[in-house]
């Protein structure tokens, strides 16, 4: 009795999806990893235990049924919702920066980067000649012997 | 080499404005696409009395609140008494009792007071769905053509309503 219950249970979830061939049922699995649970924001609709999310888990789930393309179901959602619905939104005139400002602080970094290695180098000494100081420090050492070196 | 002072002192001013700017905003809020959109079509029924119904046409010919509230929501009995305040202003509000039974919603308003011109039936939430709700209490304000020119989400309050609302209808009530 306990078993066949058990058994029952498990299969819940097997039933209710039973609507979508295996095809629908990974674009339904893909999809629903794309869009945010409005309630809980940083989860997706298929991780979030929030009514809002199951209702919304449904509707992807009738209308791939209904066979409905991901961007018409996308659309549906960003409809209502706004683009705040899609984990990864597009890319238009609000949201360039969103996309594009890592890549300008990255350009900004560099920028930095370039010129302080180019004071750098400035700073540091020219490339040393080592025979060429050889014979001015020896020249050196003849005109001018150090005097702890002479009084030995 | 001064630029080296002066970058990196720029850049933490632009961050600290940045910053204190994204803490006055509520992340809470998600702005509705609909805005400035005509309101969205549905078909339901008014609460408590299955048989008659209640369309979108029924929202047009006058600025309207539309409510979004349930039994089980505990903000909108933080915003309930404010609106019966309304009410009594003679400001037209429609309630919607969202994702709640038929009992529990007309229990909850017999206990409280009932702010609504008339309330609609969404059990299902499928209004709330089409209308971009993802909690309660959300009111949206419509123009008497019916176009959505407000969402709040969350409570409506004083403040609000005499800094985004009341300008909108037009110094009305």
């Amino acid at each position: 009795m306990r078993r066949a219950l058990a058994v029952l249970l498990l299969s819940l979830p097997a039933l209710a999806a039973a609507a979508l061939s295996d095809e629908q049922q990974a674009r339904y699995d893909a999809l629903i990893r794309e869009l945010r649970c409005l309630v809980c924001q940083n989860e997706t609709i298929a991780d979030s235990t929030a009514p809002l999310a199951a209702d919304l888990r449904q509707q992807v789930e009738a209308q791939i049924a209904a066979g409905r393309s991901d961007a018409e179901i996308k659309r549906y959602l960003t409809d209502r919702y706004g683009d705040f619905v899609l984990y990864r939104p597009p890319f238009k005139a609000k949201t360039w920066l969103l996309w594009g400002g890592p890549f300008v602080v990255l350009l900004f970094a560099l920028i930095v980067a370039l010129r302080f290695a180019r004071a750098r180098k400035v700073a540091a000494p020219a490339a040393v000649d080592r025979e060429a100081l050889q014979r001015l420090l020896a020249e050196e050492y003849r005109r001018e012997p150090k005097p702890d070196v002479e009084s030995r | 080499m001064r630029l080296r002072y002066v970058v990196p002192a720029l850049v933490l001013v632009g961050l600290v404005v940045l910053f204190a700017a994204g803490l006055k905003r509520d992340p809470r809020e998600v702005p509705s696409p609909l805005i400035g959109k005509p309101a969205p079509a549905f078909s339901l029924a008014v609460l408590g009395h299955p048989e008659q119904p209640y369309t979108i046409a029924d929202l047009k010919g006058r600025a309207v609140l539309v409510n979004f509230f349930a039994s089980w929501c505990a903000a909108c009995r933080v915003e309930h008494p404010f609106l019966m305040r309304l009410a009594g202003q003679g400001v037209e509000i429609i309630g919607i009792d969202y994702k709640d039974s038929d009992a529990d919603g007309a229990a909850w308003l017999a206990r409280h007071g009932n702010p609504y011109r008339t309330v609609v039936a969404d059990p299902q939430g499928a209004m709330g769905l089409d209308w971009g709700v993802y909690g309660a209490p959300e009111t949206y304000v419509l123009d008497a053509a019916g176009t959505i020119v407000y969402k709040q989400i969350g409570p409506l309050g004083e403040e609000v309503w005499r800094d985004k609302v009341a300008p909108l209808l037009g110094a009305g009530p």
